[in-house]
């Protein structure tokens, strides 16, 4: 099968093997097709959290797609039952397919049990975007925080996931910071599964 | 020392939309610079008639005793232009660089509105970087 030596044509498009792809986007056509997308999300809505609500409800669509894609291409369906091994999954894995490169940083939350925060120090749908002032604390993030929640959620781990600022000293730019805070039922089975 | 006295960006309609100095020589207030930008675009679209040469696409250089003025027209009409020290060389790149950054960090912007001034922090940042890295690279020339 691999490797006749001439394509072979599929007579049914379901037969085709779920190829790879092409690995590379051109990062101005995504950067100008994520700027309309928020421009027309700002249309249609009348408060920013409206917005940031907005962004996340296509991320998350974007999020259980990627799930399934790479569960099959990576992972050779096998399904993530713990909470470190999606988390990683998501640290690395995802965030490779679709940034290019693993995320910075992925840590534990000293206050609370149920929060865990992967760290970037700029994302790469921000690349290009300058918040106004009085635009006070929205962050376009909130599409990738999206992203990890429709993976998160599909994978059977709710979560809520929002995208936050966080300044850093010595540096003009603030990191970027998304905090994913695990149901309940998360933790308890988690506890369960020793 | 400060090659480059002062940018000016201005819109396909005239309206200043970008001013910045770079030292007292070339400092104005508000209300000059907005003349200088609408007397720019007036003269470069007169200009552009008036040259004996066909298809001509407007003012690339003007000379003066005490400065130099170099213009880039983007093919949308966007004029980015700089005053600088007299025989200051390598404008013409800086000028692109600068578009670049232009399309970069303020047209992906969605908070951007055609057309209007520029507000946005990335733009300044790596406007600023661009400046410095031309003006060590004058120096060391």
């Amino acid at each position: 099968m691999i490797g006749t030596g001439k394509i072979k044509q599929y007579a049914n498009v379901l037969d085709k093997p779920l190829g790879k792809g092409k690995q590379e986007v051109s990062l101005s056509a995504f950067a100008f097709l994520f700027s309309e997308l928020v421009q027309y999300n700002q249309t249609q809505v009348d408060n920013i959290s409206e917005l940031e609500t907005r962004l996340e409800d296509a991320g998350y669509a974007v999020g259980a797609r990627v799930l399934e894609l790479l569960c099959h291409r990576d992972k050779g369906n096998r399904r993530e039952t713990r909470l470190l091994g999606i988390l990683s999954f998501v640290h690395s894995t995802v965030w490779k397919v679709l940034f290019g490169k693993v995320a910075d940083s992925l840590e534990k939350g000293t206050e609370h049990e149920d929060e865990y925060m992967i760290s970037e120090k700029e994302l790469l749908v921000n690349r290009f975007i300058s918040i106004p002032k009085d635009m006070g604390t929205f962050h376009c993030g909130a599409f990738v925080a999206g992203i990890v929640k429709g993976v998160l959620e599909n994978a059977g781990f709710p979560a809520v996931v929002t995208a936050h600022f966080v300044p850093v000293e010595g540096q003009q730019r603030p990191r970027t910071t998304i905090l994913i805070k695990f149901a309940e039922e998360v933790l308890r089975r988690e506890a369960r599964l020793g | 020392m400060a090659a480059i006295y002062s940018l000016y960006i201005i819109n396909n309609s005239g309206g200043l939309i970008f001013y910045k100095d770079y030292g007292s020589k070339g400092r104005m207030d508000t209300n000059d610079s907005l003349r200088v930008a609408s007397l720019w675009h007036s003269m470069h679209a007169i200009l552009q008639q008036l040259s004996p040469i066909n298809g001509c696409s407007g003012i690339e250089l003007l000379e003066a005793d005490t400065f130099d003025l170099h213009c880039f027209q983007s093919l949308t009409g966007t004029k980015f232009f700089v005053v600088c020290e007299t025989g200051t060389q390598h404008m013409e790149a800086l000028l692109k660089v600068i578009y670049e950054l232009y399309t970069d960090y303020v047209l992906k912007n969605p908070f951007y509105e055609m057309e209007m001034p520029i507000r946005c922090e990335l733009f300044d940042i790596n406007l600023t970087q661009a400046i410095q890295k031309d003006r060590v690279a004058l120096l060391g020339r």
